[in-house]
């Protein structure tokens, strides 16, 4: 079985942003980049699947600039056979992107596909559902648990309260959620054995996809700021604001 | 203008986040209806109608929409969708897994998880996690959107007298099951949607010590999360940890004991009415976004607390 993920490049979650001065956007220059945290994760449990002997090939696939090919190569090196590169430097929406991700599955007719649920810097939480709606394939979002049988895949989904588990015919779509594994780090000798590995180039217009936008931002701001608050001098005095002057108990 | 929104339940009980989601549909302004899908779901369709400004709902009463599931659910709202100026659902687990779909089928951007609505084609929503807030506008001409509950104060969900109709379902797509569903028996509120939350962090030291934390937030009627910290220690699953990587929450009190206050941590907390720092070092950068804070070994204060609350 076939295994297509993809991953996005954001920055890194350690990272503070900040808000540009003129309110275009956050200043992302000089700032660490990496595989965002939920894309991470869906690497791991493809390269999982292929050690179980489940999955017998892993392709990657980012929609970014040209440097979104360190996160690819990270892949690469922590199992992943094979990536590819959509390039641009536009930022794109998520349909455009679910878009382009549907001309991939069109060319690699992957069995499963599996994405993060959701980028740490746009916060959609869209992609992995409309590439399910444009493909037609069942998806299984907020996975905790991933076990293929036959031509059906059991996903363990997080829900507000609690699990809920389905079943999807294959080929289908699983967005992760944290808990679904934790990622491995890569070893030296696999980080250099991944710059050998092949890695495609391709564009939205080789594939044929327009990308444009029915969104626009029209500003970016930061969120109103916290000031610190008050240092009380005990539990009582704790309890009496809070009663009191917050009125929350 | 008409907008439809779509209501959160599971067959029994009416969301509570369906009536945040109506008044972020007032906000937008026009006519509102509420589409109602689900499996004997009759009930939910009155309850509905009862909700202050919805001047009709839509009952679609099908086996395939039992339990939600997006391959089935996504074509029933497509096509209903193709009728309103909006689609709005409640940026729940269930929102977020059907609409995107819905958004897909009309082949529109979807816009996720307002918290404000600026006029009936600009919206405001927090990105990176809350650390910053987009203003978008849209020119879809449906505007597909999840809202967070905690951006919109609820509606009444008494007062209305909207018209009930049924509509003819779309059917089983056939790709998909359910299986199952495991929901947490605790007594205590879900960590999203509770008014009071209680965290802890590496500062518990194990996690047999977060019984203090639970006696705690039973008192006071809380929900128990934790930092990232706690959780990679192993102190507590991490379906309890709040943060930019875990769950986002915005209750009227958060109560952060033992918790440093990363970035990460803060992201997942700092929209909460009011913030209280318990921690033993008074430089813990916590302090920085609290509102109380309260130096002192946490496992003196917390009796104590228990005690006075």
């Amino acid at each position: 079985m076939k295994i297509l993920v993809a991953v996005k490049r954001v920055v890194d979650y350690n990272v503070k942003v900040r808000v540009k001065p003129d309110n275009s956007g956050v200043d992302l220059a000089n700032v660490k980049m990496s595989m965002n945290p939920f894309c991470e994760i869906a690497v791991e449990e493809a390269v999982r699947l292929k050690e179980k002997g489940v999955a017998s090939e892993i392709v990657v696939v980012s929609i970014g600039p040209t440097a979104a090919q360190e996160q690819l190569r990270t892949a690469l090196a922590l199992g992943a056979d094979r990536a590819v590169l959509v390039e641009s430097t536009e930022e794109l929406n998520s349909l455009a992107v679910a878009k382009l991700l549907k001309a991939v599955v069109d060319k690699e007719q992957p069995q499963l596909v599996i994405l993060g649920k959701q980028a740490i810097d746009s916060d959609n939480n869209q992609t992995g559902q409309m590439l399910g709606a444009l493909t037609g394939f069942a998806q299984g979002t907020f996975a905790s648990k991933v076990e293929v049988s036959g031509d059906k895949v059991n996903v363990e989904r997080e829900i507000d309260g609690g699990a809920q588990t389905v079943a999807l015919n294959l080929p289908a779509i699983v967005t992760t959620d944290l808990r679904l594994n934790e990622p491995r780090y890569a070893s030296l000798p696999n980080i250099m054995k991944a710059k050998k590995k092949p890695l495609e180039v391709l564009t939205p217009d080789a594939l044929g996809v327009v990308t444009t936008s029915t969104v626009k931002t029209l500003k970016v701001e930061a969120p109103a700021a916290r000031s610190a608050g008050i240092k009380v001098k005990s539990v009582a005095e704790l309890v009496e604001k809070l009663k009191n002057e917050a009125k929350v108990i | 203008m008409t907008i439809l929104v779509i209501a959160e339940h599971n067959n029994a009980v009416l969301a509570a986040a369906t009536l945040n989601t109506v008044a972020a549909a007032k906000a937008i302004g026009g006519d509102i209806h509420v589409l109602v899908a689900g499996a004997g779901c009759a009930a939910i369709g009155e309850a509905a109608a009862k909700i202050e400004g919805v001047s009709k709902v839509l009952v679609a009463d099908d086996a395939a929409y039992a339990n939600q599931l997006p391959e089935n659910v996504a074509p029933l709202i497509a096509e209903l969708a193709k009728n309103y100026s909006h689609v709005l659902a409640a940026a729940t687990t269930n929102g977020k897994n059907f609409l995107p779909r819905v958004a897909a089928k009309l082949d529109v951007d979807q816009i996720s998880e307002i918290i404000a609505v600026e006029s009936a084609d600009t919206f405001k929503r927090p990105i990176y996690a809350g650390n910053a807030i987009a203003t978008v506008q849209s020119s879809a001409p449906i505007k597909v959107i999840t809202v967070r509950a905690t951006g919109f104060d609820p509606v009444n969900a008494e007062g209305g007298s909207a018209a009930v109709e049924q509509v003819s379902g779309t059917g089983d797509a056939g790709v998909s099951a359910f299986v199952g569903e495991e929901l947490a028996k605790s007594d205590r509120p879900e960590l999203t949607a509770a008014k009071i939350v209680v965290s802890g962090g590496r500062g518990m030291q194990n996690g047999d010590n977060f019984k203090h934390l639970y006696s705690l937030a039973d008192k006071l009627g809380a929900a128990v999360g934790a930092s990232r910290a706690a959780v990679d220690a192993g102190f507590v699953p991490n379906d309890m940890q709040v943060g930019q990587t875990g769950k986002i929450v915005a209750p009227q009190l958060y109560i952060a004991v033992g918790i440093s206050g990363a970035i990460q941590h803060l992201a997942g907390m700092k929209d909460s009415k009011v913030i209280v720092a318990i921690n033993k070092d008074e430089e813990a950068p916590i302090f920085q976004v609290a509102d109380y804070g309260l130096v002192g070994d946490l496992f003196q204060i917390l009796p104590e607390l228990e005690e006075l609350v």
